[in-house]
C-alpha cells in the first residue's frame, strides 16, 4: 500500500493509511526523502490519524524519516496521534523524543508555520 | 464468535494481518479499545521477532477463561535459531540495541502473563495473556 503524498505550497502531506507493512513504510521513508529534495520542500506533515497501532518498528521509522528530512532540510510534524495508540506506546516504552508532534492537520501546519518563522527564513 | 485464531507469519504483512485478527477478537471479548490496541501492539511486537529472527513461524490468539475470569492468550511460536539468554533479550534498553528481543521487555510489561521458552536451535515459544478487567 502506498502512502499519497500530496503538495500544497511548500509543504509535503503524507496520509498514512491504516494496516502498513514495514515494507510500505520503508518505501515511504525512501519516497519521501526523494520528494524533499524534488518539491525543495521546507515542512512535512505525517499524519497518522488512520493508524490503529504504531509499534516499535512504526515509531523508530518515524523517527528516522523526520531526521531524513531534516537533513535534507525540512521541518517534520507528525499528527493525528490517536488517544489510545498514545496510551499503548507509552506503556511499551516507544521512545518519540525529537519528532514534534500536533493534535491534527490544521495544528501541525501552525507548528510548521512558526517553526520556519523562528528559523530566521531564507527569503521566502 | 471463533474462539481460536491462527495465523501463520512468513512475510511482513502477516504481521499486520496478525494483530487485525488479534484486534477482532479482542474486540469480540469485550476489551476496551485501549486494551485492544495494547493487544495489536504485543501482537505486532512478538510476530516481529519471528520475522526478523526465526523468518516463518504462527500465532494462535485464544479466548481463555480461568476462575470466571476471561481474557485473550497469544501463542507466538517458531522453529527459529532460539534465544540464548533470555534474560539478557528481556532486558530493558536491550532492545533499543536493535538486536535480539525488539521490544519484548516492553511487550511484557503491558500483559498480564508473560512467559517466553526457548532452546537453541530448536525455537521459541511466547505465551501470553491479557485479562478482562
Amino acid at each position: 500500500m502506498v502512502v499519497p503524498i500530496l503538495k500544497q505550497g511548500d509543504v509535503l502531506i503524507a496520509s498514512m493509511q491504516a494496516a502498513l507493512s514495514d515494507q510500505d513504510l520503508v518505501h515511504f521513508r525512501d519516497e519521501l526523502a526523494d520528494r524533499v529534495g524534488r518539491f525543495r520542500t521546507r515542512g512535512v506533515v505525517i499524519d497518522v490519524t488512520a493508524l490503529d497501532v504504531l509499534d516499535s518498528f512504526a515509531t523508530r521509522t518515524l523517527r528516522a524519516i523526520v531526521s531524513i528530512a531534516k537533513l535534507r532540510g525540512a521541518n517534520t510534524v507528525v499528527v493525528g496521534i490517536q488517544p489510545e495508540v498514545a496510551f499503548a506506546m507509552v506503556q511499551l516504552g516507544l521512545n518519540f523524543e525529537g519528532v514534534a508532534t500536533a493534535l491534527d492537520l490544521e495544528e501541525g501546519l501552525d507548528l510548521l508555520a512558526s517553526l520556519s518563522t523562528r528559523s530566521g527564513d531564507r527569503g521566502r | 464468535m471463533a474462539d481460536d485464531v491462527s495465523v501463520a507469519i512468513e512475510r511482513e504483512a502477516d504481521i499486520v494481518s496478525a494483530r487485525q485478527k488479534g484486534r477482532e477478537l479482542a474486540s469480540a471479548l469485550g476489551f476496551s479499545s485501549t486494551d485492544q490496541t495494547i493487544i495489536a501492539l504485543a501482537i505486532s511486537e512478538i510476530t516481529r521477532n519471528i520475522i526478523s529472527y526465526a523468518r516463518r513461524g504462527d500465532v494462535t490468539m485464544s479466548r481463555v477463561e480461568n476462575s470466571g475470569r476471561r481474557g485473550i492468550r497469544i501463542v507466538a511460536r517458531d522453529q527459529g535459531p532460539g534465544i540464548a539468554d533470555i534474560e539478557l533479550a528481556m532486558r530493558d534498553g536491550y532492545s533499543s540495541a536493535r538486536s535480539l528481543g525488539v521490544g519484548l521487555p516492553g511487550t511484557k510489561r503491558v500483559m498480564d502473563e508473560f512467559d517466553l521458552a526457548s532452546t537453541v536451535g530448536q525455537g521459541t515459544t511466547i505465551t501470553m495473556t491479557k485479562w478482562l478487567r
